[in-house]
């Protein structure tokens, strides 16, 4: 692999940080190398640490790793906060003009590079484009064609008019001539561009953009760390395509008119994090149960309560599978990188759809802070395909109606799968509960109608274990005796760690499982493994119970759900017939 | 829509459950009286109910429904006609759904003004339970988990509603069926959300709000000097503690519903069978 360079911006929240490392991404990105961003923040608007970091090369970056080559500090703190990347020969560029800059030292063994970044940015016509002068520099300092960034100058301030531009090139210019002519001064690094175009995005982009080619149509939320860009991103693109974002007063609203929607007919989803799904779950039952097609897309950042809203966890799996009173199934899908957000989102629209049930599609604050370098054709839109599912119009609905003429949404069928009518369909209307119904939808506590119900819902989960397919993504050594499993967000930095196994001779298989629920059967490879290791981002290993689980044949199980306790004559006959069971095998 | 469709038609075959001589019974004929006057038919009609007896209206009313989780009716309506503007949606609830439960989802929906209605039964009484003090209890109701009232003013629907920026508050009774009927088919034809709370006595539960008390006390606008496009009128009657109205207590003949201040007109279910032809557009705005 290419040597990697890694560069960030760091100040307080509100000194424009995000927008100056997203520039410096962009111009990377147009000059043909790949790209991967990360972001330390905080939960406030304005002070407190924050930082853009960019990782870079011409080859394929999929994670961060704790070096930093050049880093634009445009605090004290942000040079004592990243220390610990910080090595011999890293560039520190900073304005020693700035009153809290005057008596910074620079640590041994690093160059410093003091540019007056506010004096030359007031000389191109405005202090506030001081962070571009300090891009002009590091241009200079990483030995990158200035031109590049004019491109996402361009990009960035091309809507507010050519003289904006021209006064941002021109600062620009300034921060890398004084470098040039300041310091002579021999850098470690020289950018290589290339002719590659790249698109570089987020997680919760590549789930708006996938949801728009899905036909997602309706769209309500109420904004939450990490999930707010999926509702950012959709505002005023989904009205493009005849569809509509509306910003609830609550979670419980949100899904709730989500749910409204999809009973409409239209596809429909709802983003949020940790505290939102708790909220969500009061009316998840209802989702399920009612057989509406809904996606959820809960975006994990740290719990619980408030937990640590800017941080990284993969802690809500459990609530997912299991969360909401009483049982009903749901798909719990994870996809692993940013472009597998945007195509399990478009997968999560037509499970929903097909299979008549929530859809949990998971990123992570990890993947929603991240931008990364992909090909366009990544993201190819000819290569989207559409499944409704079982909708019946027209005459259709009339193979589907009691012998009184009522439609049966509930229909119990041998997939599990019910015909399903929008509102409008002639003769299909009916109603939808979360009290247990019978196929019409109408309240029942028949205790063999309840029973067929609850068989038939999660018959739909064994349909479509056989219909889809559920495999993980393998990587590394598939001969290994060491098996890694991962779910989530982790892959990334688990296939780059592969490579650097590899170099030291050591051979890893690696199982990224982007299916949470339902799921592959790894107990095979599990097997065949002599060590097994699960990788996640919590502390008590969700993921890992679900694998030991599955691997787990102990228990003969005596269910019971038509609504009536066990009685102990009922118990004495099933103890039995298991007993029997044993002694005839 | 065709032109004979009766009432009856939005009956389903389920028997109400409710107790002999519950105000519902009235509120929802009159519902039904309303939606098939203003030509709408079972199958382009979306009844909400929460959860309560008034919950259980959808199961005994035939159109498209759903019957949801408590306190969150107004939404489910709201997501169905943003939707789905072509068809015609009726949220029903009662005073415990709409008003605690529910009651920061109503000053939204009455913010939005969704062009939909709302139908609360409001017995002043939490009858599925058995009896307990609901937010429109009076201050001295003595019920099981009240044993000397609640000691706290009962909430004034109307007043919030007005507050929150509603274009149409009508006050019914469900026993004045004519009257009843002709101010829910006003809500329906209302560009906006049309709200109406009806007197809907809970004759198990609640001895103080009853049929008579409410026949003896209300005052209909409709006999009066009433303006009900005058906010100013409006206020009056609705602040007014020493006496009960009913009729279109305020509406406001300049109302814009949701769906026009925002441009949502399409039938969101009808989607083509690939991305959208422009998707590549999305893409390349990410160079």
């Amino acid at each position: 692999m290419a040597a990697d360079f890694n560069w960030a911006v760091g100040g307080e929240a509100g000194d424009g940080i995000n927008s100056t490392g997203k520039i410096f991404a962009q111009a990377l990105s147009r000059s043909g190398r790949h790209v991967f961003t990360s972001k330390d923040f905080a939960s406030r608007i304005r002070g407190g640490y924050t930082a853009y970091k960019v990782r870079t090369s011409v080859d394929t970056v999929r994670s961060v790793v704790d070096r930093l080559d050049v880093l634009i500090a445009l605090t004290p703190r942000t040079i004592e906060e990243n220390l610990p990347e910080l090595h011999e020969g890293s560039v520190i560029i900073y304005d020693g003009e700035r009153t809290t800059m005057q008596d910074v030292e620079v640590p041994e063994g690093m160059f410093g590079v003091d540019v007056p970044l506010k004096r030359l940015a007031e000389e191109a016509g405005g202090a506030i484009m001081r962070n571009v002068v300090a891009l002009g520099a590091a241009c200079e300092v990483a030995e990158f064609p200035i031109e590049n960034l004019d491109s996402a100058l361009e990009k960035r301030f091309g809507d507010k008019g050519q003289k904006l531009v021209d006064n941002n090139k021109e600062a620009a210019r300034a921060g890398r001539s004084y470098v040039a002519e300041e310091y002579d001064h021999a850098f470690d690094y020289s950018l290589e561009t290339t002719d590659a175009d790249y698109v570089l995005l987020n997680a919760d982009e590549a789930i708006g953009m996938g949801a728009i080619a899905a036909g997602c149509r309706f769209y309500a939320g109420y904004p939450i760390t990490p999930a707010t860009d999926v509702m950012t991103y959709l505002t005023g693109r989904l009205e493009r395509y005849g569809g509509h974002v509306v910003q609830a007063e609550d979670e419980l609203s949100a899904i709730n008119m989500a749910l409204g929607a999809a009973r409409g007919g239209a596809r429909a989803m709802t983003a949020t994090s940790g505290p939102g799904i708790d909220l969500m779950t009061e009316t998840f039952g209802l989702v399920a149960t009612s057989e509406t097609p809904l996606v959820i897309c809960n975006v994990m950042r740290s719990g619980p309560s408030t937990g640590m809203p800017t941080k990284q966890e993969q802690g809500d799996l459990n609530h997912m599978l299991y969360g909401g009173h009483g049982e009903v199934p749901r798909f719990v899908l994870s996809p692993t990188t940013i472009d597998e957000c945007f195509w399990k989102t478009i997968e999560a629209f037509n499970f929903a759809e097909k299979y008549q049930l929530p859809v949990y599609l998971t990123a992570d604050l990890s993947l929603a802070v991240t931008e990364r370098t992909f090909p366009p054709e990544t993201f190819d839109m000819d290569a989207v395909e559409i499944d409704r599912g079982f909708v019946v119009a027209g005459d259709d609905v009339d193979d589907h109606l009691t012998e009184s003429g009522g439609f049966k949404p509930h229909e119990v069928t041998d997939d599990g799968i019910s015909p399903r009518a929008f509102p409008g369909t002639v003769g299909g209307a009916h109603m939808s509960t979360g009290l247990e119904h019978d196929e019409q939808g109408r309240r029942t506590e028949d205790m063999g109608m309840r029973v067929e119900q609850v068989d038939k819902r999660n018959r739909k989960v064994d349909t479509a274990r056989e219909r889809e397919d559920w495999a993980p993504r393998e990587f590394g050594d598939s001969d290994a005796d060491t098996l890694v499993i991962t779910w989530g967000s982790n892959e990334g930095a688990l296939v780059e760690a592969l490579d650097i196994l590899a170099d030291e001779g050591v051979e890893v298989r690696v199982l990224s499982v982007p299916y949470v629920f339902p799921r592959s059967d790894l107990s095979e490879d599990v097997a065949a493994a002599e060590n097994v290791l699960v990788v996640e981002c919590n502390a008590t290993g969700q993921f890992a119970d679900l694998v030991e689980h599955d691997v787990l044949e102990r228990v003969d199980r005596v269910n019971k759900y038509d609504g009536v306790r066990f009685k102990s004559d009922e118990l004495v006959a099933e103890i039995r017939a298991t007993l029997d069971g044993v002694v005839e095998a | 829509m065709s032109s004979d469709i009766r009432f009856t038609d939005f009956k389903s075959d389920k028997q109400p459950t409710w107790c002999p001589g519950c105000g519902d019974f009235g509120t929802m004929n009159g519902m039904m009286k309303a939606l098939a006057e203003t030509g709408n038919d079972p199958d382009n009609t979306f009844v909400v109910a929460g959860i309560g007896c008034s919950g259980k209206i959808g199961t005994y009313m035939h159109s498209y429904a759903l019957h949801g989780v408590h306190g969150r009716a107004l939404p489910v309506g709201t997501g169905v006609k943003m939707a789905r503007p072509d068809i015609e949606v009726m949220v029903a609830g009662g005073d415990g759904d709409g008003y605690s439960i529910g009651a920061g989802h109503f000053v939204h929906a009455v913010r939005r003004n969704v062009d939909m209605s709302y139908v609360v039964m409001d017995n002043r009484i939490y009858g599925l339970t058995k009896g307990q003090a609901s937010p429109t209890s009076r201050e001295d109701f003595e019920t099981s988990t009240t044993p000397e009232g609640p000691k706290q003013p009962p909430v004034n629907p109307h007043a919030l509603a007005l507050a929150s920026g509603a274009t149409f508050i009508a006050q019914s009774f469900s026993s004045d069926a004519l009257r009843h009927q002709e101010i829910v088919r006003a809500a329906v034809e209302h560009d906006g959300f049309g709200f109406v709370n009806v007197y809907s006595p809970c004759v198990t539960f609640n001895d103080v709000d009853t049929y008579d008390y409410f026949r003896d006390s209300l005052v209909d606008v409709a006999e009066t000097d009433h303006d009900p496009n005058d906010r100013e009128d409006a206020k009056d009657v609705i602040l007014d503690s020493e006496k009960e109205y009913q009729g279109i207590l305020y509406q406001d003949a300049e109302s814009v519903p949701y769906h026009e201040r925002h441009g949502v007109d399409e039938n969101m279910s009808d989607i083509p069978d690939g991305a959208p032809a422009d998707a590549t557009d999305l893409v390349r705005e990410f160079y």
